[in-house]
């Protein structure tokens, strides 16, 4: 069947097979393999993305199931290039090791961070219990998306 | 040029893994690519009698791998007794039997459906116990795979006559690694060279592997490693049966071929931590001075040997703990079990032992009714002591500024003075650990094994590291350009690092043993000088600057490259038949307090604080290194506190991340991590020791001890799951008291 989504700001239509999942439309059909798969059962979060701005594990949701929703992605949140201040935040603070986790771990951060404001340790942790690293310990991303959530404040108030 | 060693540089390969353009292997793909598959066995041990093909299948496209078509049937590693794929017996559930590739994920899935083995199921040998008694025998007559002896001054005899002598036993669990990417390799061959990518630490493991099954030449292997998600250990030994698995599939089939595990798959064949039991009886003073040492450690070896008997070795070899005994007896053996061979993991058999050793430590303490932490001050080893081996330590033993680090940090004394903190139903309480870590190959393995690295000149004032150690998360991309920069007076942009490929980068020897940064980074540095000199000489020479003698050197390929070769510091001396001397060139030191809070109610152990002060030498990258601390110690939490692996029959029961539990960031402690330096003279960029294995050491111990500390429970056996505690509550109560 062909559906027509957006993902990261562009309108793509695709053709997918009833069971596909959303995980495999978008590393295989779409080529954007940013967004990783660790476990393919809903628990560790390395293929988070946002749908409609919600995070969600591709790998639990049916493509079928996006005809007409707006799918962010790893590469929807800044290239290698123009890094967000969230990618370069979690960087600098040791929060991405193996990498792997990562763009799970940043899509899930990037909806906590569109809420506004400066959330705490605690907000932090709550918001990526879904996203399981192996490596960090977790308090280097923790500190990450932290250090970006007061830069993004600061350029909030130095905009307006 | 303002030196980078010890700065907190940008991240090498942060962009592209923060941006999704980091290529994993499962993100490759080549034209006509196949999928590949693997057919296990169900029973723990068997004869094999036959693979049938259901004759009702369609099985065009489908390409069928058998023992029949491996060359040599052999996985080569310290022993030739694993098979590639199994033929005429099975000795563990999982074990790989017949491997299928084709076009099509959902038909492949369909094949290997249709593919079944048929087996004469035998009696198994499925615990430590059951080798022990050797009533079936599956290695030998006593199932003992590796024997070890270490002996100091009388040995066991030093016990008698000893003030006070305290013996327990001591046991841990399997413990799988969890890298969140799954092993995977994408094989194909071009005429008759062999070429794998894939998830990888250690390429020329591979390469030997390739060249063995094959009887391929050296240049007739090309190995790469993708950017890998995690190892830990877990991507050692392990990827050589992949990569070959994959390699047979392109082979018959003639086409490229993908293999990527499932998570239930890699969790139910792949290797883990070597499950333990280990006795202990020491002697000591009245005052709590130690005296002798006597320990027998078993390790479960699993179905094949592979890298056992070096597990079992620096299991050995760190069985007393950093502390100073006159008189030492080790006796450890690996046993052979119907289980999947356990394997390299972080920490590689210390962790055991080291459990072991702290727990024993807090029950001398218990029983001489001393504080935990004045016991361990009172014994650790100092600058000038000699350990088990009869191994002088001369410099760089940072044991007592850990511990006295940590415990500041922490506020143990208060905290410890002050008793468990009982609030409703919950109590609280902190426990102490010290540790420590050979940094490097055991004994003489350094200088059996030449690790070499290569550093290039290239035009525009670039220069080239080529090693064929990996970065698999830990940073050694950004470590290594740091050493070389300075070493080479140079920016650190100017510096590339070679994608680790066997056809590119010498053999320095495997990503493993804590010796990146030590030991590899030590040549990195070596060599980085020895062409900063060149480029002096030259300058001199022509009368030119720097920056165009790089330039003349750069252009002329016979003084462009500068290949080095590790050389073993002078006068470390071991002895393998008897098992003394220098066992490391150096150890790491550390100290670990935690502070949990039990349930009362539910027994459940939460970590809510966690201190950490570890002896790295010198740290190349403060934040890296802190990073690597951070999460071996939550690798070590996560040992101690859910990971557990449920076997019946040799079967998994939990193989999926939904029963078998690492930790969240809900689980995570707020980690305070304190870096010591204590240099080591001959540690790169000004004194670095090996730092990846050492946090997997204290934690489990330092939890066990605040868990008792909170509840008076001791425990023993790891992992400390609620039900045990229950259990071990339920023993205190009933006035049988911990054993
Ligand atoms: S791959 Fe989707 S949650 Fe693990
Ligand atoms: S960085 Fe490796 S799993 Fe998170």
């Amino acid at each position: 069947m062909r559906i027509v989504l957006t993902v990261n700001g562009a309108v793509r239509e695709v053709d997918v097979a009833p069971v596909a999942r959303l995980l495999d439309v978008i590393r295989e059909t779409l080529g954007l393999t940013g967004t990783k798969e660790g476990c393919g059962e809903g628990e560790c979060g390395a293929c988070t993305v946002l749908l409609d701005g919600t995070p969600v594990n591709s790998c639990l949701v049916a493509a079928a199931q996006c005809a007409g929703r707006s799918v962010v992605t790893v590469e929807g949140l800044g290239s290698a290039e123009r890094l967000s201040a969230l990618q370069e935040e979690l960087v600098s603070h040791g929060g991405a090791q193996c990498g792997i986790c990562t763009p799970g771990v940043l899509v899930s951060a990037a909806a906590l961070l569109s809420r506004g404001g400066v959330p705490t340790d605690a907000e932090v942790r709550e918001a990526l219990a879904g996203n399981i690293c192996r490596c960090t310990g977790y308090q280097k991303i923790v500190d990450g998306v932290r250090a970006a959530a007061v830069r993004n404040a600061a350029a909030a108030r130095g905009a307006s | 040029m303002a030196p980078v060693v010890g700065q907190a540089v940008p991240r090498v390969d942060g962009p592209a893994k923060a941006s999704g353009s980091a290529r994993y292997v499962d993100d490759l793909t080549r034209p006509g690519m196949l999928f590949g598959a693997t057919l296990r066995s169900p029973v723990p041990r068997g004869r094999l009698l036959g693979v049938d093909r259901d004759p009702s299948f369609d099985w065009s496209g489908v390409t069928v791998v058998t023992a029949a078509d491996v060359p040599v049937n052999v996985v080569a590693t310290i022993e030739r007794d694993q098979p590639v794929l199994a033929a005429g017996e099975v000795r563990h559930v999982a074990e790989p039997i017949a491997l299928v590739a084709c076009e099509d994920r959902l038909r492949l899935e369909r094949a290997l459906a249709h593919l079944t083995p048929r087996i004469e199921p035998l009696p198994a040998v499925l615990t430590i116990g059951e080798a022990l008694e050797a009533r079936t025998a599956i290695h030998g007559a006593d199932n003992v795979m590796k024997r070890y002896a270490i002996t100091k001054g009388r040995g066991r005899d030093g016990l008698t006559g000893c003030e006070v002598v305290v013996t327990g036993r001591y046991e841990t669990g399997a413990q799988e690694h969890v890298y969140i990417e799954p092993q995977g390799m994408l094989a194909w061959w071009e005429g008759d060279d062999a070429h794998v990518v894939g998830s990888l630490q250690c390429p020329y493991y591979v390469q030997k592997g390739i060249k063995t099954v094959f009887g391929l030449a050296d240049d007739g292997v090309d190995v790469t490693q993708a950017t890998t998600g995690g190892g830990f250990g877990g991507k050692e030994e392990y990827p050589t049966v992949v990569a070959l698995h994959a390699l047979l599939l392109a082979r018959k089939s003639g086409r490229p071929v993908k293999l990527v595990y499932g998570r239930k798959e890699d969790v139910e064949a792949t290797t883990k931590r070597h499950p333990s039991v280990v006795e202990i009886t020491t002697g000591c003073d009245r005052d709590g001075t130690f005296r002798a040492f006597a320990a027998r450690v078993v390790f479960d070896g699993g179905a094949y040997v592979t890298l056992t008997p070096v597990v079992l070795s620096r299991g050995a070899l760190h069985a007393t703990g950093p502390y100073r005994w006159d008189d030492v007896s080790v006796e450890a053996l690996a046993v052979a079990t119907n289980t999947p061979p356990n394997g390299a993991f972080r920490g590689f058999g210390a962790p055991q032992t080291q459990w072991a050793v702290e727990r024993h430590v807090d029950r001398i303490a218990r029983t001489l009714d001393l504080d935990p932490l004045d016991l361990r001050l009172r014994n650790l080893l100092r600058s000038g002591d000699t350990t088990a081996t009869g191994q002088l330590l001369a410099e760089s033993v940072g044991a007592q500024r850990c511990a006295d680090e940590a415990t500041w940090a922490s506020g143990y004394r208060n905290r410890r003075g002050a008793g468990p903190v009982v609030a409703g139903r919950t109590a609280r309480g902190v426990g102490v650990a010290c540790f420590w870590h050979g940094a490097g190959f055991t004994g003489s393995g350094e200088r059996y094994l030449k690790g070499r690295v290569a550093v290039d000149l290239l035009p525009g004032g670039q220069a080239r590291i080529r090693t064929a150690s990996t970065d698999i998360g830990q940073g050694t991309e950004t470590v290594f350009r740091q050493i070389a920069a300075d070493a080479l007076g140079v920016p650190m942009a100017s510096v590339d690092f070679a994608i680790p490929s066997t056809r590119v980068v010498p053999d320095s020897g495997p990503t493993v043993a804590s010796r990146t940064v030590m030991v590899v980074g030590s040549i990195v540095e070596a060599a980085a000088r020895e062409l900063a000199e060149r480029v002096g000489r030259e300058a001199e020479r022509s009368g030119s600057t720097r920056a165009e003698a790089h330039e003349r050197l750069a252009g002329t390929p016979a003084l462009a490259t500068c290949e080095k070769q590790y050389e073993p510091p002078p006068g470390l001396a071991w002895d393998d038949a008897t098992y003394t001397g220098d066992a490391y060139p150096v150890f790491g030191w550390g100290c670990d307090v935690a502070e949990v809070e039990v349930d009362l109610d539910t027994f459940e152990t939460k970590v809510t604080g966690f201190w950490t002060a570890v002896d790295v030498g010198r740290a190349i990258h403060p934040v890296l290194c802190a990073g690597q601390v951070e999460g071996g110690t939550l690798q070590a939490i996560g040992w101690a506190l859910t990971e557990k692996l449920v076997t019946r029959g040799g079967k998994v029961l939990n193989p999926r991340m939904t029963d078998y539990i690492v930790p969240t960031s809900l689980d995570a402690p707020p980690f305070t991590t304190l870096l010591v330096e204590e240099p080591y003279s001959r540690g790169p960029g000004g004194g670095a020791k090996g730092v990846g294995e050492l946090p997997m050491d204290g934690g489990a111990p330092a939890i066990a001890a605040a868990v008792e500390h909170a509840t008076s429970l001791v425990l023993d056996r790891l992992p400390l799951l609620p039900e045990d505690l229950f259990e071990a509550s339920g023993a205190a109560r009933s006035g049988g008291g911990p054993a």
